[in-house]
């Protein structure tokens, strides 16, 4: 449980956003042209890291807008947050 | 070899008080090489190692472990062992793991406390009644018992239940595996461990793999705080933490670690003698042999590897069962923690060989492994020993990814994810 900072709201509680699992994966631009594995990588394979993870959330109950987070997963501390087509600014 | 435990040997160690007990299982210092390795002493770990020596009679191998063995999800889940699973394959493959719990104690010479008190689950609306009736059909068809209650047998099976029409989400009816209960988690690993020490496994704990070394497709030991760990055969079984390992290797897994919390009450009188899981509402509860009430709650929406559990997930869970159980509202509850859970896109575990020579991946189990401790172990053995997996688990492969074929148990295994 944590305080996450929405780009577009502020400081906000964590129960407020939801997470919509890892950032910055690609939608193939093929999808046609994709072989079973290359769609079982882009569907299901997920690095799931512990430590420092780029991901996307929700502030479902806020503005209900998307935005990207860099979270360290070992201890729950954000490092950052920044909006959807933004660079990440931590790499 | 190991003392056998009985009344005599009870008697005989109490009379000299309790000073000359046999230590469980050795503590040796890893050797340089193995012919298997297992990755993770928690008890699906510790199981894989004792079906390996027992019924395929490899015994050059070693558990390592980077903490105490145990201490990770065996000693922190709500030890609920059932098989009530829709599907053929995981019906299949969970009362595997029920029949020889059945027997798991006598095998082990080690008291698992395995109680076949029966589990129930919940409807709570008319979707439940038709899921769960249809669950019902299906596990019967399977050969696994289960019956349908209605409102008033609930109550008769358990007079606790608030099982009136005026509460938010009323109870219209619930199932009940009678062979299904519970089993004391810590004697799992522990009955295992001895049990696999016993036939010359070594347990290697405060022992933590930093990495999988590799000689192009194939494997070749693992680096680890103790130094290099030669071996042709990998197995591992770690849970929460099976993508750090996967990365040491270079593969990918298709999981996400998450918190799954529970909690424990003060402990009180007997009050209830089954195990009422609910589904809708998300509450699950039993009580201990010490008198506790083991409350499971659910999981943090996020990746975390962090034991903790947020305190909005825990509140949830216990205004249900403050709904459901009125007589708990005076309940103080005495502990609280996380287990990190690794949750696989179908709900279904991975047993499988991967696409590296001798790596092979015991992962996935999500929030519901406990229960499969024995059969997990024994098939991971096999797979292990034949290179090919066991007829029980040939559907729980990784390429089911791949394929498509998967194995889709949310929401039909009975428990919300």
């Amino acid at each position: 449980m944590f305080i996450i900072n929405c780009p577009y709201c502020g400081k906000r509680d964590q129960v407020e956003f939801s997470c919509g699992g890892e950032a910055h994966i690609e939608r193939p631009k093929q999808p046609t042209e994709l072989s079973d594995d290359q769609w079982a990588e882009y569907l299901f394979m997920r690095k799931n890291i512990k430590g420092v993870q780029f991901e996307r959330w929700n502030h479902t109950h806020g503005c209900r807008k998307w935005f990207n987070m860099v979270r360290d997963t070992s201890n729950d501390k954000i490092h950052a947050t920044y909006k959807m087509g933004e660079k990440p600014p931590i790499k | 070899m190991k003392n056998k435990y009985s009344i005599f040997s009870l008697i005989k160690n109490a009379l000299s008080g309790h000073e000359n007990w046999q230590r469980a299982w050795r503590d040796p210092e890893p050797k340089k090489e193995y012919d298997t390795i297992i990755v993770g002493g928690g008890g699906h770990g510790l199981a894989t190692a004792y079906y390996l020596a027992k019924k395929h009679n490899m015994t050059n191998i070693a558990v390592v472990e980077k903490g105490w063995i145990g201490g990770g999800n065996t000693g922190r889940n709500t030890t609920i062992i059932r098989s009530n699973y829709l599907w053929d394959a995981s019906a299949a493959l969970y009362d595997h793991a029920l029949k020889i719990w059945e027997g798991l104690s006598q095998e082990l010479n080690y008291n698992v406390m395995f109680s076949q008190r029966g589990v129930m689950n919940l409807a709570h609306n008319l979707q439940d009644v038709r899921d769960l009736k249809r669950r019902t059909h299906a596990n019967r068809l399977n050969g696994i018992d289960a019956v349908w209650l209605n409102n008033e047998e609930v109550k008769k099976f358990c007079p606790i239940i608030n099982t009136s029409s005026n509460i938010r989400y009323p109870v219209l009816g619930g199932t009940l595996q009678k062979r299904a209960g519970t089993a004391r988690h810590d004697a799992v690993a522990w009955g295992y461990a001895r049990g696999a020490d016993a036939m010359g496994v070594d347990i290697i704990q405060n022992c933590e793999v930093k990495g999988i070394k590799r000689n192009g497709d194939k494997v070749e030991g693992i680096e680890t705080t103790k130094g290099f760990i030669k071996s042709k055969k990998i197995g591992v079984v770690a849970a929460g933490h099976s993508s750090v390992l996967a990365n040491m290797a270079g593969i990918r897994l298709p999981l996400e670690s998450k918190p799954l919390q529970a909690l424990v009450s003060e402990p009180v009188k007997p009050i209830i003698d089954t195990v009422v899981m609910s589904n809708a509402v998300h509450a699950y509860v039993s009580q201990s042999d010490k008198g506790e009430l083991v409350i499971g709650a659910g999981t943090d929406d996020y990746v975390s590897y962090t034991q903790k559990g947020s305190h909005n997930i825990a509140e949830g869970t216990l205004k249900a069962i403050l709904e459901l159980y009125p007589i708990f509202s005076r309940m103080k509850m005495l502990r609280q923690w996380g287990g990190i859970v690794d949750i696989c896109p179908d709900a279904s575990p991975i047993l499988s060989k991967t696409q590296i020579k001798g790596l092979y991946f015991n992962c996935g189990w999500g929030t519901g492994g406990f229960k499969a401790t024995p059969g997990s172990g024994d098939l991971f053995a096999h797979t292990i020993a034949n290179d090919e997996p066991h007829k029980l688990n040939a559907a729980f492969n990784l390429n089911r990814f791949v394929s498509g074929d998967l194995v889709d148990e949310h929401g039909a295994a009975a428990v919300a994810h």
